[in-house]
């Protein structure tokens, strides 16, 4: 589904990714992990199209096409699904409404007429028991003025709704207690099929409790340094980055 | 060049629709104004001799004022001398009914979106539509004079109800009320009135629709609205012009009388040739609007969508006389490239109890300026007046500006006056996460105006807030890209 070759990207003239190899078949779930700062979010948002992000190097194939070779709402339409690590506030435009746009633009890029109100309500009731979140958050602006774990849950639902192949969820966990993790990691799981794909970037591991991995992978300073499975993310937890570091600074 | 810049680049290069003219032949006035030219257009319009009185009162005002300048728009100076005050479309004689009126003019409107034809028959709206300086065409005429409502071009209104157009031309807006006013007296062409007797609810959306097709020429309306007591009417007036490469000026006056629990509310989409990318041609839209809420328990509730003409002077302002009144005003104006928009209201408490309301959202694309110019006054007499204000700017690129001005005056103790503001702009987060979604950046930025925006789309007419939803995605096209 995805390969990803010496992929390097940088922003600003930064170097941040150095060389990532990465392949993800339909029905798998990828771990990112890593220290702040190692470009787990640079790698997401580069696969999501982010302009300010120049690749300089390697390439990335999806579907068997060039994937760089797309605009980010190409990506969307095609697929592909970035929960954001921080998502955005548009004041005055609804879920409701922003999603029907949305579902509506991605299916006219497939040929297909426009989802009539009563078909489009139809499906959100029916993700919105997926993820469990309230009608009343969906009518108001999105974002605006939503609990960290709402946003998230949000992201979710969005997700639920677009039915996307490859899911990215970037730093997903980041600010939520633990009921709000087991609320997105379950709706998450509900979404899993043997063909999508899941990639999760994150920098603790207690996510992947709820939404296990069967691959996970290390990136440290711009390059994956180690993969492994489920118990790779559980030896990191035990003995923290610093092991990877020194294993790294040895290594160099 | 950042990306925010390359989108709103792009976003800014759509071309003005409306930027056709059409060819009839139009029966017109020599360039330049002068007593002469107020005569002669009084006499075209077969006025009565006090009319003509009123209006050479105000021209001879007019000629010894000066021009204000304290508006945040600059222009060439106009050489009032260089324009047409009257043009019309030549037809045989006034049309009594649609079957009559030069099918070239129900095309051109047709072109426009206007059928009058289909208006008359689909729509629960009556049309007034006026072509330079006449009323070409009025709708639904009979089915509302069942109800005793009068709804008629000025000129005609000046011919069958004389005694109504002596009562209230000029009691809101005086004949020297300020220059372009003045001006709008001496040589005003035509325009719309409408009479709603005492208890009648006017069952349809009023409209006058405007356009400015001749070059060189001015257009000078007038609207005059009286609601007697306990009446209500919704009124809307939409206009555009052709693309030309000259300056063209439009200075018109919209006078209402509300009085005691009378309602009104009027609607602007206004939609005048902006110019061209560079600045260059584009309509000079200098307005006087004013209601006057002269009864108690009367409410005056203006709505305007601006997203044409080159500059924007123009400040549609209540005065609310009567006890409990109510005046609104919800603006959207959306400036881009080289645009200009002075905007906002006046809102004059006079009467005990009464509530202002005004809500301001202002959009900047381009190298425009955008500014809100707004007053509260609160009069000594005026116990427990309250009002409040809202503007909220939106910046598309760092080019353009926002610009807020509000007056405050306060003279009685009891009011409550309550000021916000806030300015945002358009991020490159925002549309990267739309798009993340699969929605294109022209979408995106329609879809995050249309939200910034929506507070006061929500107030229109449910059959022009489309429309209008529209044009705002449609004047910022190309700024995005």
């Amino acid at each position: 589904m995805l390969k990803i070759e010496n992929l390097q990207a940088s922003i600003e003239d930064k170097e941040i990714l150095k060389g990532i190899n990465l392949e993800v078949k339909p029905g798998e779930v990828h771990a990112i992990m890593g220290p702040n700062g190692s470009g787990k979010s640079t790698l997401a948002s580069v696969l999501a199209g982010r302009e300010e992000y120049e690749v300089t190097g390697g390439s990335v194939s999806y579907m068997g096409k060039d994937l760089l070779e797309f605009a980010p709402e190409e990506r969307a339409r095609e697929g592909i699904f970035l929960a954001f690590q921080y998502p955005v506030e548009i004041p005055g435009v609804s879920t409701t409404n922003f999603l029907k746009t949305a579902v509506n633009q991605v299916r006219e890029s497939k040929g297909l007429k426009p989802l009539d109100a009563v078909s489009f309500l139809k499906e959100m009731k029916e993700k919105m028991k997926l993820v469990d979140i309230d009608q009343a958050l969906l009518s108001r602006a999105l974002n605006e003025g939503f609990s960290g774990g709402e946003k998230k849950r949000n992201e979710i639902f969005q997700m639920a709704m677009l039915e996307p192949k490859l899911s990215i969820l970037d730093e997903t966990d980041s600010g939520l207690d633990i009921d709000a993790l087991k609320i997105v990691a379950d709706g998450v799981n509900k979404l899993k099929s043997k063909d999508n794909a899941t990639i999760v970037v994150t920098h603790y591991q207690r996510l992947l409790d709820y939404i296990v991995p069967d691959f996970v992978h290390v990136l440290y300073k711009g390059k994956i340094v180690k993969s492994g499975d489920k118990n790779l993310a559980l030896e990191l937890e035990e003995k923290g980055y610093d092991w990877i570091k020194d294993e790294e600074g040895v290594e160099a | 060049m950042s990306k925010d810049d390359q989108i709103l680049e792009e976003f800014t290069s759509k071309e003005y629709e409306h930027g056709w003219s059409v060819d009839f032949e139009a029966d017109e006035a020599p360039l330049g104004i002068s007593e002469d030219i107020v005569r002669f257009i009084s006499s075209k319009k077969e006025e009565p001799e006090w009319l003509l009185e009123w209006r050479l009162k105000a021209y001879r005002r007019w000629v010894e004022m000066d021009e204000p300048k304290w508006a945040n728009v600059t222009y060439p100076k106009i050489d009032y001398q260089a324009i047409k005050y009257y043009s019309a479309p030549k037809q045989s004689k006034k049309a009594k009914s649609l079957e009559e009126v030069d099918p070239e003019l129900l095309k051109t409107f047709e072109r426009l979106g206007i059928s009058l034809q289909e208006q008359k028959r689909l729509t629960g709206v009556a049309v007034d539509a006026v072509i330079d300086s006449v009323s070409v065409a009025t709708t639904f005429k009979e089915t509302l004079s069942e109800l005793g409502i009068v709804f008629c071009s000025f000129s005609e209104a000046v011919q069958e109800h004389p005694e109504l157009i002596k009562k209230y031309l000029g009691s809101v807006v005086p004949a020297a009320d300020n220059y372009f006013a003045a001006l709008n007296s001496a040589v005003f062409s035509d325009g719309s009135f409408c009479y709603i007797p005492k208890g009648v609810r006017c069952p349809m959306e009023l409209s006058t629709y405007f356009r400015i097709n001749a070059a060189n020429t001015g257009q000078f309306e007038r609207t005059l609205i009286v609601a007697e007591p306990g009446s209500y009417v919704s009124y809307l007036e939409g206009c555009t012009a052709p693309m030309r490469d000259e300056n063209q000026l439009h200075a018109a006056v919209v006078e209402i009388y509300a009085a005691e629990k009378a309602e009104v509310k009027y609607s602007t989409v206004q939609n005048w040739y902006p110019g061209d990318k560079n600045g260059k041609g584009g309509i000079y839209n200098f307005v006087t609007k004013r209601g006057i809420c002269a009864g108690d328990h009367s409410k005056i509730s203006w709505t305007q969508v601006e997203t044409g003409s080159a500059v924007t002077w123009k400040y549609p302002s209540c005065i609310l006389k009567g006890d409990h009144s109510v005046g609104e005003f919800y603006s959207v104006a959306v400036t881009n490239n080289y645009q200009q928009a002075d905007t906002g209201t006046k809102m004059i408490h006079i009467g005990k109890n009464t509530r202002s309301r005004i809500v301001s959202k202002g959009i900047s694309a381009g190298k425009s300026q955008n500014s809100y110019r707004g007053q509260v006054n609160i009069m000594k007499r005026a116990e427990n007046a309250r009002n409040f204000s809202q503007c909220d700017s939106l910046l598309m690129g760092d080019k353009c500006g926002a610009h807020t001005f509000p007056y405050i005056d306060v003279e009685n103790n009891s009011a409550q006056v309550e000021h916000e503001a806030t300015t945002s702009k358009i991020g490159e987060d925002q549309i990267f996460y739309c798009q993340q979604r699969g929605i294109d950046e022209e979408s995106a930025v329609a879809l995050i105006v249309n939200g910034f925006a929506k507070e006061v789309m929500n107030k229109l007419p449910m059959e022009f807030a489309v429309e209008a939803q529209k044009l705002l995605a449609l004047t910022l096209e190309g700024s995005v890209g």
